[in-house]
């Protein structure tokens, strides 16, 4: 029978299957950070169990840490100062990898699992953190855990699950001058709705997804939590295998080759069968901005706010009306030109290389707005390095932005960087939820391309106009 | 974890779609370590103004819901992120069984690994026991899960479906690690397998 690329992973990491079909799955990578970790290594203690394959598990601090270049000397805030100790003593007592922020290689745990080499196609990744979808771009089925499942991850290198539904979303067409991945799956949410993809895993195909290069690949697939999927799948193909080629965790010299190998077999089969179906025109798509305070709130830089009047339905009028007052919006108001306070370029979204070379390609000979602060946060500090090497970090820096060390920084109010109450943010992060980027902070999500155009007029713009 | 067979208690509304896991529970309170105490900090944004005082038409500062252990929510509750402290919170706080017409999976799969039932029904259904839930202290549902029976205060009973894997954990109170432990042999017999190009991180 005619699989899927999905059902193919599913079906070489089942180790049993019960009678009700809960397979016991076999995990082949486990990404540990410091904030979903404890309890599950508290249990393992309680319990008296070791780590079954610290072989298969990766730790490294990312939410919690500051990115101000002080931040060796050591970290005021005391609980997030605790949760990384915790950890650190935790990855020291089991036995577990681990990158501390005084290595290069730290960075967001979604960033350097592909930066490393540690995902891999045709794997099975899980991670205490939603986004782990982001690394289902190389082909590998990821997704996030909670803690009980983290535990049950390290105890027993397994986790109990029922398959998903598969849907694939179809990308046809060329993507305009101007849109990036972040622009598709901002189009894919605003389509389909945050909770379009519940139950499902999500294929994205079609030509304008193959033609992404592998960071634009990563930001489709780490939305496609947003759009309520259990994971997000790109089939591996060339683009694939050169990303992963001398990665310092990839298979190295003939194992590389027979990895390709195994790895060609992977992509869906002519006449596989999914269970939902979704088509997108590219050429359809123009810059997105969320307006709400949910990721389907979604709609083109060109469009005017819309009137909770003109909603029928009267629970989503309600919560219509409920967005625009947090944003503090007008119905019919243009959103561009829209003033902004703050402009956030990070977050396992949109921080990697190409992000930030965008971000400088319009920042380039220009200058951030008067009153407006903008933070570039790349995702890791091997990325910074290169930012660094290829002069992106000094146009960035000449242009105003404040330059910072790898993590997830304003992506969630975590640690210091935070909105303040009304603030309002022009953000390549994922989700614009009420308070995510600290209490009363107002969020609106899209490309690093369109943060650098905001960063640099002081209102949201159609970057289209400057590049 | 603490079994669950049957409930009887009171039902707070929380008539609202898309109740994410930063509503709650807020990102500035994952910084524990702990599973316990997390109670106080559920909702946060909704039930407490910024000064700290509570808002009191938030329904679970209303008199007669602080002691409520079922929670009746509008769709596509607990989406957002992964983060267990969300059942953790409810569960501190007392609740022991969501009801709505949808959930988000993570937030779904999480809560019976805690002791949490959740329950999915149809939206007509649901809407009722809005209605009951809104009755307060003076009308009480009863959730049985052996049956997969919610039972409303004038009797009416309203069948749900459960997963028989998960029903069966959560009626025993079982730790799933234990069950899968069962399975060692398979699990060393599935490791002797994995191809000698997988790298290993350590
Ligand atoms: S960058 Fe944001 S979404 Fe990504 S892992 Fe960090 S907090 Fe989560």
């Amino acid at each position: 029978m005619a699989r899927t690329l999905f059902d193919k992973i599913w079906d070489a990491h089942v180790v049993d299957r019960m009678e009700d079909g809960t397979c016991v799955l076999y995990i082949d990578r486990h990404l540990v950070h410091e904030v979903t970790s404890p309890q599950a290594f508290e249990g393992l203690r309680t319990a008296g169990r070791k780590v079954r394959r610290v072989e298969n598990t990766i730790a490294v601090v990312d939410h919690n840490v500051p990115t101000d270049a002080d931040r060796l000397k050591g970290i005021n805030e005391p609980e997030s100062k605790l949760q990384i100790e915790t950890l650190e003593h935790n990855v020291a007592e089991f036995g577990v990898p681990y990158f501390p922020i005084s290595d290069a290689r730290q960075g967001i745990v979604h960033v350097i699992g592909p930066e490393q080499g540690i995902s891999l196609p045709g794997m099975t990744i899980v991670c205490g953190d939603s986004h782990t979808s982001t690394h289902g771009a190389l082909g590998a089925l990821a997704f996030g855990i909670g803690t009980s499942e983290v535990e049950h991850v390290l105890a027993t290198q397994t986790l109990l699950q029922k398959p998903a539904k598969n849907m694939l979303v179809r990308v046809d067409g060329t993507l305009p001058q101007g849109c990036t991945g972040k622009d598709i799956v901002l189009a894919v949410i605003g389509k389909i709705g945050t909770a379009g993809g519940t139950g499902h895993v999500i294929e994205f195909a079609g030509e304008a997804i193959r033609a992404l290069d592998m960071a634009g690949r990563l930001t489709v697939c780490n939305m496609s939590i947003e759009a309520g999927a259990r994971a997000g799948l790109i089939a591996p193909d060339e683009v694939t295998f050169a990303y992963i080629k001398g990665r310092p965790l990839a298979p190295q010299g003939a194992d590389f080759d027979k990895a390709v190998a195994y790895w060609k077999t992977l992509p869906s089969d002519e006449g596989a069968v999914y269970d939902k179906v979704v088509v997108l025109d590219a050429a359809q798509i123009t810059p997105q901005v969320t307006w709400g305070t949910n990721p389907e709130a979604v709609m083109p830089i060109t469009g005017t706010v819309p009137n909770p009047a003109d909603e029928p339905d009267e629970a989503k009028r309600a919560q219509m009306a409920r967005m625009l007052s947090y944003m503090a919006l007008e119905p019919g108001q243009k959103l561009a030109g829209t003033k902004v306070d703050v402009v956030f370029i990070g977050s396992c979204t949109n921080s990697r290389i190409e992000d930030l070379r965008a971000a400088a390609h319009v920042a380039r000979g220009r200058h951030v707005a008067d009153g407006v602060r903008a933070l570039v946060v790349p995702g890791s500090g091997l990325v910074k390095k290169q930012a660094e090497d290829e002069g992106i970090a000094q146009i960035l820096i000449e242009a105003g932005f404040e330059w910072r060390e790898a993590g997830c920084s304003m992506c969630l109010g975590m640690n210091p960087d935070k909105l303040t109450p009304g603030q309002r943010c022009a953000s390549t992060s994922n989700r614009n939820f009420e308070g995510r980027q600290g209490p009363g902070g107002r969020t609106h999500l899209l490309s690093p391309a369109m943060a650098a155009a905001a960063a640099v007029t002081g209102v949201l713009t159609d970057v289209r106009e400057l590049v | 974890m603490d079994k669950f067979t049957r409930l009887t208690a009171i039902a707070a509304p929380l008539n609202v779609a898309n109740v994410d896991t930063d509503k709650i529970i807020p990102a500035r309170f994952l910084k524990t370590i702990k599973r316990t105490g997390l109670g106080k900090s559920l909702f946060a944004d909704m039930r407490y103004n910024e000064d700290g005082t509570e808002k009191p038409d938030f329904v679970l500062n209303q008199e007669k819901y602080r002691k409520a252990e079922i929670l009746v929510a509008g769709d596509n509750f607990g989406c957002g992120s992964s983060r267990e402290h969300a059942p953790w919170a409810l569960l501190d706080f007392g609740i022991r069984c969501v009801i709505a017409p949808s959930f988000a999976d993570i937030f779904f799969n999480n809560s019976f690994k805690n002791g949490i039932l959740p329950i999915v029904l149809p939206p007509e259904q649901v809407a009722k026991l809005m209605d009951d839930a809104a009755l307060g202290t003076n009308a009480r549902l009863t959730v049985d899960l052996a049956c997969q029976m919610v039972v409303r205060p004038n009797g009416e009973e309203i069948p749900f479906d459960v997963d028989p894997f998960r029903k069966y954990c959560l009626l025993n109170g079982l730790d799933d690690i234990g069950l899968t432990l069962a399975h060692e042999s398979a699990i060393a017999t599935y490791e002797a397998k994995i191809p000698a190009w997988q790298p290993k991180l350590r």
